[in-house]
């Protein structure tokens, strides 16, 4: 692996104007360059997002609080909703796949580059759509201004009848431009893992990042297309005269959520299945073991791939199915956590017996641990249908799912950035800032997600612009967002942390954290094209291999 | 809260204490719910039902909430043990531990285990789900079509010539003698959610989409619920208050909405207004030309406790406000300005006062 060789490369980059740089930046068809660009593009939405959410939650620290109109109130959590999912989590993690998955097969690009970009700049478009709303969103009418259909756009509330002017139309053009930049992506993914992988990496030596990324873009593949499918109906609906989900003509409002939830609760897995990728790479590097029970994992994963496919309709348990099709959803749902559970307790092997190093990344991990449980038990409590014809629709539900999505996968996220940001810049983030960002975001987390739980419990519907005092609900209500705000000032270490690293970090060299998988032989950030030579493995740790040439993974394998 | 853990490291101790918040948090919901007095059940919590089929939902609820319970007790403990017996000791950190890759066994006992738990979850959920929506319905039922409109509820009880709205009446059902009340749901425009977290589980109103729920009330009180699928503007200020009556109560309460409406001529100025207005396009009142459906029947407004939907107490200043200015009780319902001279508006208020 002759990463000395090809560290002297990147030193003439440095005199160029600034027009030539964003030149470059523009134009690249280099999957790390596009990686970086999907992960900023995420950082500022995830900052606009959390500001929609902080609005939300000043108005609902009080009963009867008149922050923002009710209006206002609606469009902030449709576009929170919106946002986080297509326009933070997604690029996110695509960004990473992007950036680490070639890295780690030893391939020197993705298998289509400039399909890639052509991906990224759908993405980027999309977001840019969603957000003009707030300029374009009146049309011609003068009605309407960002989307407040919530993120689900349940019909018939899209329909020209309760949504005039653009701004649905904007949601849905969004949708429709991002989700074929998903699926060009998740294409390239899959693509590059099939048929890009350096000499003896057969698929059994794949690091379970590249594993679990297959897997995530496949199902992106089966997820995206109906919800696509639907915004194109939803469009004939809205300007063709067709009548998919017009009510009032005779279409169906249930269509609709069918079309809705099974790209919707696919889609839950498509952002876990990363998060389970980061936690497969950084537990074991941590706890200074080799992942436990490596084909079980890539089994497990492949069957939670499988069975989210059969379990959209937990989220209709209340549209009034009858009792066989309740039946069916609630066991396919208990299901997909045998799994989970399996890929947790693998996580719990291989720390077992390590010897445990908490930096940063492991912080966060451990968190994602803790969390991620608690998130599953709650899920299999919204299982059982009867249990969910309470807590469906209710805070209980907001909860459930921030847990899943803030505990779990942005947990494993952050984890991610602290282990991977010295591979993309050449520089550590630094330690007294992330150990604060972890403590601070951790109090913020369970200060909001755990105590909004109850007002669910006590009958507090979501989506309500404000609420009657008396009903036990307004105690809660302010703590969740003292705890919101909490986890915003955390939020802002992070960013600042990302910002001053760059620029005063230590530097990081080729391997900081003594791993194993094959991003760590190359300089960091790494050269175009990667591989100076395109390197051979014969095990799935590599770098262990070559640092204990005595006693090599492969002699096992 | 009690920490059997020996912590050396806060780290586990702030994490028990994070996680406990989730424990505590539920007793403390229960406490809340038991400390406040039947009659008057300011908290709809899930967990204090007063009617099936909410009460065999909190039964299979607390099964559930055992079963995740002690999953998670243990996992729990596991993931604390490892975390306090395998950090790295200082002066260990050159050495690397024992490279073990896994253990069929092990993986074998932790698959077999989950598919056990998930079967008895199913069965005993399976059961649930079949007892509350297969349930017969007996021939003593009372009959409500519920219809959700933005941002209303209209109640109409097809076999006793009743339509009233956003406060429904029932009555207390005897276990000898069940008189459960069974609905029909329906919407108007968009989807809604019909949901009295002491009474039952929640079904969405959906248009074009007939549905159904039931509730077999065994004590009398009033009930809060609220609209549970957005629905627009104004989805938080579709509130919805059931009364469970007595037999006697809610027979009495029967005969009075059926009487047709108060007719006092003293007020013909007041009725006239209305007849004369856009109010008889949205509104009924029997006796009178207006037989509109858009808006709440008010041939009894004055029996209900309530205005717009509970958003305001059914008070003379609040009612006139309501028919002056809606917005400034509920801004963006779709209740318009009535836009009325003074004199006709204190005249129509003392008319709608009348309708008892």
């Amino acid at each position: 692996m002759s990463s000395d060789v090809i560290a002297i490369q990147s030193a003439d980059a440095a005199r160029q104007s600034w027009t030539e740089v964003l030149h470059e930046w523009v134009t690249t068809v280099d999957h790390k360059r596009i990686g970086i660009l999907y992960i900023l593009y995420a950082l500022v939405f995830l900052l606009i997002a959390g500001l929609e959410a902080t609005i939300i939650r000043i108005q609902l620290m009080h009963p009867h609080n008149d922050f923002v109109s009710p209006q206002v109130f609606n469009r902030m959590f449709t576009m929170h909703g919106t946002t986080m999912i297509f326009f933070v989590a997604i690029p996110v993690l695509f960004g990473f796949a992007n950036y680490l998955v070639p890295l780690m097969i030893g391939a020197r690009d993705m298998a289509f580059p400039r399909l890639n970009a052509f991906s990224f700049w759908l993405t980027a478009l999309g977001g840019f759509l969603l957000y003009f709303s707030f300029v374009g969103g009146s049309g011609l009418y003068g009605a309407g201004n960002a989307p407040d259909v919530g993120w689900w756009a349940y019909a018939p509330l899209t329909s020209r009848a309760f949504s005039a002017g653009h701004s649905s139309d904007y949601w849905t053009v969004a949708l429709l431009v991002s989700g074929f930049g998903s699926i060009g992506t998740a294409i390239n993914i899959i693509a590059t893992v099939i048929s890009m992988r350096c000499p003896g990496m057969a698929l059994s030596r794949m690091p379970l990042f590249a594993w679990l990324n297959l897997i995530m873009a496949g199902m992106v593949i089966l997820a995206i297309s109906p919800l696509t499918a639907a915004q194109v109906m939803l469009s004939v609906d809205r300007y063709l005269g067709g009548h998919f989900f017009d009510t009032q003509a005779g279409g169906s409002a249930t269509l609709w959520m069918h079309f809705f939830w099974i790209f919707g609760h696919p889609e839950v897995y498509v952002l876990v299945i990363p998060a389970f990728a980061f936690a497969s790479e950084i537990i074991p590097v941590f706890s200074r073991k080799p992942i436990f029970g490596y084909p079980v994992m890539v089994g497990a994963t492949a069957c939670i791939g499988f069975l989210s496919l059969s379990v959209w309709a937990h989220h209709m348990f209340t549209i009034g199915m009858n009792s066989y099709a309740n039946s069916f959803f609630a066991i396919t749902t208990f299901a997909v956590g045998i799994p989970t559970g399996i890929k947790i307790f693998n996580w719990l092997g291989t720390m077992w017996g390590g010897r445990i190093q908490f930096k940063t990344p492991m912080l966060f991990c451990t968190g994602f641990l803790f969390q991620f449980l608690i998130a599953g038990l709650t899920g299999i409590m919204l299982g059982a249908a009867p249990f969910n014809w309470q807590l469906s629709g209710s805070y209980f539900v907001v909860a459930h799912f921030h847990y899943v999505i803030v505990g779990g996968i942005l947990f494993a996220l952050f984890a991610a950035f602290y282990y991977w940001y010295p591979k993309f810049t050449g520089r550590m983030l630094n330690e007294t800032l992330g150990k604060l960002h972890f403590w601070l975001f951790l109090i913020g987390f369970h200060l909001t997600f755990d105590v909004m739980h109850i007002p669910g419990v006590l009958g507090m519907p979501r989506r309500i612009y404000t609420y009657e005092p008396g009903r036990g609900w307004d105690t809660m209500n302010f703590l969740v967002s003292i705890g919101a705000f909490v986890q915003g000032i955390a939020t802002l270490v992070f960013v600042v942390n990302l910002i001053i690293s760059y620029f005063k970090g230590a530097k990081a060299g080729n391997d900081p954290w003594d791993a194993w998988t094959l991003e760590w032989s190359v300089s960091s950030p790494p050269p175009t094209y990667n591989f100076a030579s395109v390197p051979t493995v014969a095990s799935r740790r590599p770098l262990w291999d070559l640092k204990h040439p005595e006693d090599p993974d492969s002699r096992y394998e | 809260m009690t920490n059997k853990h020996k912590t050396d490291w806060k780290a586990v101790a702030a994490r028990i204490t994070g996680v406990f918040v989730i424990l505590a948090g539920i007793l403390l919901a229960a406490a809340l719910c038991t400390a406040s007095e039947p009659p008057a059940n300011s908290i709809p919590s899930i967990f204090e039902p007063r009617s099936m089929p909410a009460d065999s939902i909190r039964h299979l609820s607390f099964f559930v909430l055992s079963i995740t319970g002690l999953i998670f007790l243990v996992v729990f403990t596991l993931l604390t043990y490892v975390i306090l017996k395998f950090r790295v000791k200082s002066g260990d950190r050159e050495r690397e531990p024992a490279q073990v890759y896994g253990s069929t066994q092990i993986e074998l006992a932790w698959t077999v285990i989950p598919i056990l738990i998930v079967v008895v979850l199913f069965l005993a959920t399976a059961r649930v789900i079949h007892a509350i929506q297969d349930a017969p319905k007996p021939a003593e039922a009372v009959e409500v079509t519920a219809i959700g409109h933005q941002f209303w509820w209209e109640f109409r009880y097809p076999g006793l010539g009743v339509v009233t709205a956003n406060e429904l009446h029932v009555p207390v059902s005897d276990p000898t003698h069940p008189t459960p009340t069974f609905f029909k749901l329906l919407s108007a425009d968009t989807d809604h959610s019909f949901w009295i977290p002491q009474l039952a589980g929640k079904t969405d109103l959906i248009p074009n989409h007939p549905n159904g729920t039931w509730f077999d009330p065994h004590e009398t009180g009033l009930f809060l619920g609220q609209c549970a699928q957005y629905c627009g503007t104004q989805h938080a200020k579709m509130l919805l208050r059931v009364y469970v009556d007595t037999p006697k109560d809610f027979n009495a309460w029967v005969r009075a909405q059926q009487q047709s409406a108060n007719q006092d001529e003293k007020e013909a100025a007041g009725r006239h207004v209305f007849e004369s207005t856009a109010c008889l396009n949205c509104h009924a009142i029997g006796g009178t030309n207006g037989t509109g459906r858009f808006g709440p029947d008010l041939t009894h407004l004055m029996s209900r406790h309530t205005l717009a939907a509970g958003a305001a107490e059914n008070t003379p200043e609040n009612l006139r406000l309501w028919i002056d200015n809606p917005d400034a009780i509920k801004p963006g319902s779709l209740m318009p300005a009535m836009k009325l001279s003074d004199a006709d508006l204190d005249a129509l208020v003392r008319y709608l006062e009348t309708l008892r």
